[in-house]
């Protein structure tokens, strides 16, 4: 190992951690012609983004399990269409009904408003309208999640300039969408929504967007906000940036590192550091859990912020202030996963079959009571009894998947707090029990459920930290509360990838916009890097 | 008002669009649902069934069938081996395209021909003096197209004929859900894939056969919508829109040579005694006029082009077959794109056309017409290679025999 990084061949950057981000921004330092190495802990790339055989036959999106808002310029600039990126619309948003036909959101408008006519006439002819008014907000907040963040506190001519674009493009939305920009960044989602529609059933599955990821519930301030999310993936248009990945999530991750292989990045699993190695507030390179040193000026961090900064490179090399702003951040994981691999498909009860409305996700949200009271439990340490799930049959758009006429079945599943009452650590002792709430509430909308499951993987919050290296097991490096994003991601005065380290990078969802598979934080971490000179 | 083809009582209890159109006489599906989207996946991840019945067919027998062949299209069909499929086009005697098709070898001295136009007359005008039978069998047999990369895995629950084993091109008759039929591994859509021919009597038991034997597999009836937008990915040129059967032309000017219809490669010149191959010669001296290429337009400036007007990029569902101009940078027309399409697969905006050869050049850099409110703008296009989207899967043969003669 003695010719790692030595003096005459030394990476221009070390990227730590293989997650989507990291490989992305290992990507396009090695299409800017850098010497760049990914270092990555676990046998395989991906971080949360990853697909694994837990049961012969059966390939699970282990996490994380859509793609959401993968940014078309990243998806150019790598080539990753070459790559084997696949991406497939989701055709229906189901939400059953324990007792009734539910309700499903189709892509085709005239389907959608017969659908909708159901519940509320007058909610089916405002659904369009709701579209286009979240459209043009989408249009006026995109440029925030595709350009680096401006600071409102700075006097900076850069941030200056981008404020004023802001402002003129504010200015164009008119008074009517300038006020709703102001309650959608105040409001509940739940509040926000009843501006709009009645109907209790459609509210609830809407309302959801606003919730994941975080520890609210539907109707606390601020998470009508992430709705608008949804529909900057609708605005990218055909290019269908919202989508399920072909080979799962991991496939994304694989077609990324095949990328970044391509432009000369070298990647290395089973390859976990301990350190980040720093000589008087400079990086100097780092250090493996095995011991070796791979020396370098530039690391990227592929990792959570509390992960970067508290344990690769420990408080005593931080600014107090720093440091004190990063104990606030709000990691909390407040969500699990279970995957199961199903003999059959597991039938609805009110609509049978294998039909285009199973070929998107389902949402257990029958009503915002529900939602609510699922939250309440959370509150206080408990997982939810009857959770919100949201589920997506992935063999069912690549049979790929599964053997034929089996299925795989992914459920993300709220509320399941990382600090649950018994402490953090005692999830091991509830991850089945939590595993049953999840199936049992599964079963009442699909009867056989129960005896069609041939395995199941059950992820507590716990466990996506212990596996996967995420802290608390948030799936978005840190909540996507609007206190911790734009300027403020990670912490206010740290949001454009730069660290108070010399030569250390933040390029992970920790980073400004945030979490979801995006590639922006760790593409925009090197434009910035490569823009300031620093590799 | 167009026929129905055998299959009818099958696709249009599927059919959930009403979209049917007028293709050969025939009523043929567009899409089963209001967006042809899901149906043009199933071809890319799974697999697409799609009711082919109106191409053109005819059965050609007797001693002299290969010479006969050989003679009308571009291809030596005399070389053709049993169990083999090829691809060719035909010309007049100017050498201009007349149409492209596929001649499958059935039995010694028997092939079938399938085309996009009816050519009996003309075949029977170059046939005299020849020992052949040419029968159009089009009415009598059904074809069925199954595309996509499940399709092996779904097709083989219902046949005896050695899927594992046949090449791409290849063909073997055998049982199709129990009755006689064909299968070729040829397709429309630069896919792994397969045509079926059989009997109209078998056509409605093949059909519920594969319909059972796709579901585990999700397999999903497509239109002609799906199978434009793959064909187009796969930069296959279609007669009619990428260029013009020669003798519907009433100019000069409509005419392509295979060359100029991007079917140069079909054609062997060396060979002799085929219809077209003499003027064609003389083009070889002069090169050809025009050349088809495969564009790649701008992404990045097409979305510029729609933020002049606020607005986000827009594009139909479906592909696009009204031809606009071509021009260079410095805005002279020098050509025109005939087929376009959104790719899903490969994220980018595809177009097939004909520019002057001197444009057709892979990397030359055109201006494609482009209308955003009502505004004709233009867009940067690249010429690239075609095809564009060429997975392995297509020519991947499980147990593929060696090669004769390798």
């Amino acid at each position: 190992m003695a010719a790692l990084g030595s003096s005459q061949n030394p990476y221009d950057a070390i990227v730590v951690g293989g997650g989507h981000n990291g490989l992305t921004a290992a990507a396009y330092l090695a299409r800017a012609g850098k010497k760049v190495l990914v270092l990555e802990r676990r046998h395989l790339v991906g971080g949360a983004a990853v697909t694994e055989e837990k049961y012969p036959g059966f390939r699970y999106s282990v996490c994380s399990y859509v793609v959401s808002l993968l940014r078309p310029w990243i998806i150019r600039d790598l080539n990753l269409t070459q790559h084997g990126l696949r991406l497939v619309p989701l055709e229906c948003s189901y939400t059953p009904q324990p007792d009734g036909a539910g309700l499903c959101r189709w892509a085709d408008p005239d389907k959608n408003r017969r659908e909708i006519q159901r519940l509320s006439r007058k909610d089916a002819d405002n659904y369009p309208e709701f579209g286009k008014l979240m459209g043009k907000l989408a249009r006026f907040a995109k440029p925030f999640i595709d350009e680096v963040a401006p600071d409102p506190t700075s006097l900076a001519p850069s941030d200056l300039w981008q404020l004023k674009k802001a402002g003129d493009r504010f200015k164009e939305l008119g008074d009517d969408l300038a006020a709703l920009q102001f309650k959608l960044t105040t409001m509940g989602g739940v509040d926000f929504l009843r501006e709009f529609f009645e109907s209790d059933q459609l509210i609830a599955p809407m309302s959801c967007s606003g919730i994941i990821g975080t520890m609210l519930g539907v109707n606390s301030p601020g998470t009508a906000y992430v709705l608008l999310h949804h529909y900057m993936g609708e605005i990218d248009g055909s290019s269908r940036a919202w989508g399920f990945p072909i080979g799962g999530t991991g496939a994304v991750s694989e077609a990324i590192a095949s990328s970044a292989r391509s432009f000369g990045a070298e990647i290395r699993c089973e390859a976990p550091i301990s350190k980040v190695r720093i000589k008087l507030g400079e990086v100097t390179g780092v250090v493996l859990e095995n011991g070796d040193e791979i020396a370098s000026r530039t690391v990227v961090s592929g990792c959570d912020p509390t992960l970067t900064f508290m344990r690769f490179v420990g408080e005593e090399h931080l600014p107090t202030d720093f440091a004190t702003s990063l104990k606030r951040y709000k990691d909390r994981g407040s969500s699990g996963k279970v995957n199961l691999a199903l003999d059959r498909f597991p039938e609805f009860k009110h609509r049978p079959g294998i039909g285009p409305h199973v070929m998107g996700d389902v949402a257990i949200a029958p009503s915002t009571d529900y939602l609510e009271t699922a939250y309440d439990e959370a509150k206080y340490g408990t997982f939810s009894s009857r959770p919100f799930i949201n589920v997506v049959f992935p063999s069912v758009l690549d049979p790929g998947m599964a053997p034929p006429g089996k299925h795989v079945m992914s459920c993300f599943v709220q509320y399941a707090p990382y600090d649950i009452a018994t402490g953090p650590e005692s999830w091991p002792e509830h991850r089945e029990a939590f595993g049953d709430a999840v199936v049992d509430t599964l079963a009442e909308y699909m009867p056989t459920l129960k005896e069609d499951i041939l395995h199941r993987q059950v992820l507590s919050p716990w466990d996506i930290q212990e596996e996967i290296g995420i802290t608390e097991g948030n799936i978005f490096h840190g909540e996507l509360g609007l206190e911790q994003l734009l300027f403020q991601r990670p912490t206010a005065g740290w949001a454009r990838y730069k660290t108070p380290i010399q030569g250390l990078w933040l390029g992970s969802s920790g980073a400004h916009p945030g979490g979801g598979i995006m590639g922006s934080p760790g593409a925009m971490a090197v434009q910035e890097m490569l823009r300031t000179g620093a590799v | 008002m167009p026929r129905t083809t055998p299959f009818h009582s099958r696709t249009s209890a599927l059919m959930e669009s009403m979209a049917w159109k007028e293709w050969a006489g025939y009523a043929a599906a567009c899409s089963f649902d209001a967006h042809s989207e899901r149906e043009y996946f199933a071809i890319r991840q799974s697999a697409g069934l799609l009711d082919v019945t109106p191409l053109y067919k005819y059965d050609v027998t007797g001693p002299d069938a290969a010479r006969f062949l050989s003679r009308v299209w571009t291809r030596d069909i005399t070389k053709l081996k049993p169990g083999r499929v090829v691809y060719g086009c035909m010309c007049d005697g100017d050498g201009k395209v007349l149409d492209d098709g596929t001649i499958t070898y059935l039995a010694d001295e028997a092939f079938r021909v399938t085309s996009s136009e009816p050519w009996l007359g003309w075949y029977a005008r170059h046939s005299r003096g020849m020992n052949v039978e040419i029968e159009d069998s089009t009415d009598r047999i059904s074809a069925l197209a199954l595309q996509g990369p499940c399709s092996r895995d779904i097709l083989r629950e219902i046949t005896d004929c050695d899927l594992d084993s046949m090449r791409f091109f290849g063909t073997a008759a055998g049982k199709i859900a129990g009755a006689e039929g064909r299968i070729t591994r040829t397709g429309y859509t630069g896919d792994l894939g397969y045509e079926l021919w059989m009997h109209n009597a078998d056509a409605e038991r093949v059909y519920d056969a594969l319909l059972e034997a796709g579901k585990p597999y999700n397999m999903e009836p497509i239109g002609l919508d799906a199978l434009d937008v793959s064909r187009i990915e796969a930069g296959f040129v279609l007669q009619g829109i990428d260029y013009v059967c020669a003798q519907r032309c009433l100019i000069e000017a409509r005419k392509s040579t295979p060359e100029e219809a991007g079917l140069g490669w079909t054609v062997n010149l060396d060979r002799e005694g085929w219809i077209g191959r003499e003027a064609l010669l003389r083009e070889r001296e002069s090169g050809p006029r025009w050349g088809l290429v495969g564009l790649e337009l701008d992404w990045a400036e097409l979305e510029l082009l729609y933020e002049e007007y606020n607005l986000p990029p827009h594009l139909a569902p479906v592909a696009c077959r009204s031809a606009v101009p071509v021009y260079t940078g410095g805005n002279k027309q020098v050509g025109q794109v005939t087929s376009s399409t959104w790719s899903p697969t490969l994220k980018k905006y595809l177009a097939l056309g004909q520019v002057y050869a001197e444009h057709a050049s892979i990397g030359s850099k055109l201006q494609v017409e482009y209308t955003v409110e009502f505004e004709r703008r233009t867009v940067t296009a690249t010429v690239v290679k075609r095809p564009f989207f060429d997975p392995e899967r297509k020519t991947f043969t499980p147990n593929a025999q060696p090669k004769e003669g390798a």
